[in-house]
């Protein structure tokens, strides 16, 4: 009879959500009041720095954008049972899919060169994920394990291939040549002024829509689809998959396929968005924020949309932040974000267990 | 027997314990004499396991009072529980499974850093509580290689050991055959005659009938009844249990066998280590009878019918369903499923459903790639919500919401849904497991209803419970499976509990062998 009560849908999604953020903000305000500092300002010129312009908020969703991929991919894996810890090197070999298009068919119209740059960035971000994939149907190797490993394999392959390969002649710093200005991505200022709307000049472009796009897809994917509904079988309860004919291997192998081609997708919005350029290291731990994205987000595209908007916010807002405030470095930006995943992560059931016994209780009274 | 002038050995005052919304138990006393064996029955759900977690200290009562031999403890964990003389035998045995019989009673209480000294003390004190009670045990052989019956007297061992007063035996003959279940009566017999209390949970009226004293009968976390075993009939607290009158008897007509729907010829089941769980199996089912298989449980029949189901590959044999040998063509489950073969898994929790998801989505669990639940390329929601729905009215689902998670539901209705998807699927031949574990008794006799309304109509069915009753009052044919093999086929009007009961021990029957 151990039962155990569950939190009603607005507060498990709403309330919860909010409380540990909440708790959070909380925490970082006191450290912020010890190194001498206004918490109060500290919020404002972060709200600020993240939603308080044209500028910032492009800045804001460009980062979310990054996010949106990366939390999609952990979050597709999840519902299959898996935790995948590779999606920044499936990103890091995804971008560099979409770059070597972007590199040879520069001189391509733009929306030849597009469908092209989108699914040579899904196919090497799925392949990415796929060995790892492949060992652990076949061979049960770990994923946590063989993933956390291809991050470096792939970190140490684009190493070698931005240094020996693909570095433009002549030059110090390991990156390719400019992309010809027919593979940029759009920015969203520009779409937008087609249409009448001004807005200021950001980072922020087309590969932002194509996030959203994806994020449609995977619900329908999901949760519309019979195949979907076999991976969260295969996710949920391995023993009736193979009950109901489902082979979980057979899942495995496929949910990674689709994981390491979003988070391979990642470059559109990072190079031809904004570098414009194969460089090192450019997906700069999005992988990682992106299982933070999916845990607050509840593995749902909605809950990972708005927990990208949150983390992307805290990117650009922090560096506002430790702009402005000389007592406030990066490394303490970084303090504020761990913060955040560690409350609406790691210690979202402090709150939740109180908070179910408030609620039922309530319930039980009427 | 009781001793009335002695206080009671346990007393329970006021115990109340919720869980969140759920009201487990509500405010219940009762108290249990000395030197005798007290009987707690009930429907699951009924508050039972609750109320003897709160006594052994798994759980803690939200109020309420617990006295052992008339004054107040505090239990507030098993060690509490074991200090104040009470011991409990858990339904599934806590026993590590490759240590040996006297490792495992000193386990947790070896007397020392040092275990030699302990172990040589418990050795004799344990020889002198065997010869007590007539609790003999190979102290030195490995767990794991004792039959269930003698795992289950390590068990009794081990709380005596720790110096338990008053042992709780939760289930007790669940992994039982009748024999090994007669030969536990005698020993906690013994047991009551040496002064120790016995409080026996079970669902089992049978049980209660035959061993004990008196009787506390719960309902829905309350105490419905608390009788004198003699002055009560097994109909009268069936009636409580349930609180209405039952049916403890299947009503059905002859049994008009037709056709062979389905072909068994030599199975073999190996495990994952390659040990041999069924060894050359052969049987058949025609077209509208029942076919119970019996056995005590792990003696092969779980393998045979995943082996069936497609859900595990045998080493041998052949499985021919119609024309088809399933097992040559590779067909999986999905695929026998469409040729007419459907299964009600024997572990619900573990794979007939899937927790996270509702009502509904369950519904489709096996089904959910027809045609008729898809719509171009997605699933076509009108159409599982319509099909579940209309599932939850013929069955009696409830509460009869497509959307509410499947764990919210109780034992009986989730069974009884996953009995609608499977019956449903128009199949001609269904393999059931356990189609009553976990399920109270007024959703029992709807089920039985289902399987001969089925067997009616002309499909085969293949029934496999631990419950010999269960297989005496639904089956026309029985098979009696040991140690791998069908050791035994009997008619049901030739069978009887004893008949059975020596065949699922191994000894070899009539017919076939």
């Amino acid at each position: 009879m151990s039962v155990r009560a569950k939190l009603p849908r607005w507060a498990e999604l709403g309330l919860l959500p909010a409380i540990n953020l909440i708790a959070a903000l909380l925490l970082s305000g006191a450290i912020i009041k010890l190194i001498g500092e206004s918490p109060w300002a500290a919020l404002k010129l972060m709200a600020d720095g993240a939603f308080g312009s044209q500028e910032s908020i492009g800045y804001t969703f460009y980062y979310a954008t990054n996010f949106i991929f990366t939390g999609l991919a952990v979050a597709v894996a999840y519902h299959a049972g898996l935790f995948n810890i590779g999606a920044e090197g499936q990103a890091y070999i995804g971008g560099l899919g979409t770059g070597l298009v972007c590199l040879w068919l520069g001189a391509w119209p733009f929306w030849a060169v597009l469908p092209l740059a989108i699914l040579a960035g899904a196919l090497f971000g799925a392949a990415w994920a796929f060995i790892p994939a492949w060992l652990q149907a076949r061979r049960g190797s770990h994923i946590v394990i063989t993933t956390i490993m291809f991050n470096f394999i792939a970190s140490a392959l684009m190493t070698w291939l931005l240094v020996n390969v693909l570095i433009r002649p002549g030059q110090q710093s390991p990156e390719s040549r400019e992309f010809a200005p027919n593979a940029f991505m759009p920015g969203l200022h520009t779409l937008l002024g087609k249409i009448g709307i001004p807005f200021t000049s950001t980072p922020l472009n087309l590969a932002f829509l194509l996030a959203l796009a994806a994020a449609a897809l995977v619900w329908v994917l999901l949760w519309r689809t019979h195949w979907g509904y076999a991976l969260r079988v295969a996710g949920q309860n391995p023993a009736a998959a193979v009950y109901a004919g489902i082979l979980p291997p057979r899942v495995t192998l496929w949910a990674m396929l689709l994981s390491g081609a979003l988070a391979g997708s990642l470059g559109l919005n990072e190079l031809m968005g904004s570098q414009h350029r194969i460089l090192l290291d450019f997906p700069g731990g999005a992988g990682f924020v992106g299982i933070a994205v999916a845990l607050m987000g509840r593995n749902h595209p909605v809950g990972i949309f708005l927990a990208a908007v949150l983390f992307g916010a805290l990117v650009q807002g922090g560096s506002q932040l430790s702009f402005d405030m000389p007592h406030v470095n990066r490394d303490m930006v970084v303090v504020i974000q761990g913060l955040v995943i560690l409350f609406c992560g790691a210690l979202e059931n402090v709150f939740r267990v109180p908070l179910t016994r408030i609620l039922t209780r309530k319930e039980l009274g009427r | 027997m009781t001793s009335a002038s002695l206080p009671p050995a346990l007393e329970l005052r006021g115990i109340d314990k919720r869980f969140g919304a759920v009201h487990a138990n509500r405010a219940l006393s009762f108290a249990v004499a000395p030197g005798t064996i007290h009987g707690v029955i009930g429907e699951n759900g009924a508050g039972k396991s609750t109320l003897m977690n709160i006594i052994y200290g798994f759980h803690r009562a939200d109020s309420g009072e617990i006295r052992v031999h008339g004054r107040p403890v505090e239990i507030g964990s098993p060690q509490d529980a074991i200090a104040a003389g009470i011991g409990m035998v858990h339904q599934h045995f806590m026993l590590v499974g490759n240590f040996t019989v006297l490792e495992n009673i000193v386990l947790g209480v070896e007397g020392g850093a040092r275990l030699a000294g302990g172990m040589a003390k418990a050795r004799a004190g344990l020889e002198q509580l065997a010869r007590d009670y007539g609790l003999e045990v190979p102290l030195d052989t490995v767990v794991s290689e004792l039959p269930v019956g003698l795992q289950q007297r390590v068990e009794i061992l081990k709380a005596l050991h720790r110096g338990a007063d008053l042992l709780i035996l939760d289930e007790p003959t669940a992994v039982l055959t009748p024999q090994e279940a007669d030969q536990l009566f005698k020993m906690l017999g013994r047991l009551r005659a040496q002064g120790k209390t016995v409080i026996l949970v079970t669902h089992k009226l049978r049980e209660i009938m035959a061993v004990t004293d008196r009787v506390t009968v719960m309902r829905q976390g309350a105490i419905v009844a608390e009788v004198a075993t003699q002055s009560t009939s097994s109909r009268e607290l069936a009636e409580k249990m349930v609180g209405r009158a039952v049916l403890l008897q299947v009503e059905k007509g002859p049994a008009h066998p037709g056709a062979t729907l389905l072909t068994v010829r030599d199975l073999e089941v190996r495990d994952r280590l390659g040990v041999p769980r069924v060894k050359g199996v052969s049987f058949t089912l025609q077209a509208g009878e029942i076919v119970g298989l019996a056995g005590v449980a792990g003696n092969g029949q779980s393998e045979l019918m995943e082996a069936l189901a497609g859900i595990r590959a045998p080493s041998r044999g052949e499985i021919v369903l119609g024309e088809r040998d399933l097992v040559r063509e590779g067909l999986d489950s999905l695929e026998r499923r469409h040729l007419g073969l459907a299964h009600v898994p024997e572990d619900r929790l573990r794979m007939g459903v899937v927790t996270g998801f509702s009502a509904q989505d369950n519904a489709i669990l096996g089904y959910h790639d027809l045609p008729v639940y898809q719509r171009g390329a997605l699933l076509n929601r009108a159409a599982i919500l319509g099909g579940c729905e209309q599932k939850m009215a013929a069955y009696d689902v409830r509460p009869p919401n497509p959307n509410l998670r499947i764990s919210a539901f109780s034992g009986g209705n989730q069974q009884k849904l996953v009995l609608a998807r499977e019956i449903d699927s128009d199949p001609r031949v269904l393999l059931v497991g356990q189609p009553t574990r976990g399920v109270d008794i007024g959703a029992i006799e709807f089920i039985h209803k289902k399987l001969v309304a089925l067997r009616d109509a002309g499909k085969a069915l293949l029934l496999v419970s631990v419950e010999l009753d269960e297989i005496l009052g639904l089956a026309d044919r029985i098979l009696v499976m040991n140690a791998g093999e069908i050791v035994g086929e009997v008619a049901r009007a030739d069978a009887t509990e004893e008949k059975l009961g020596l065949m699922m021990a191994g000894v070899k029957g009539e017919g076939r062998a």
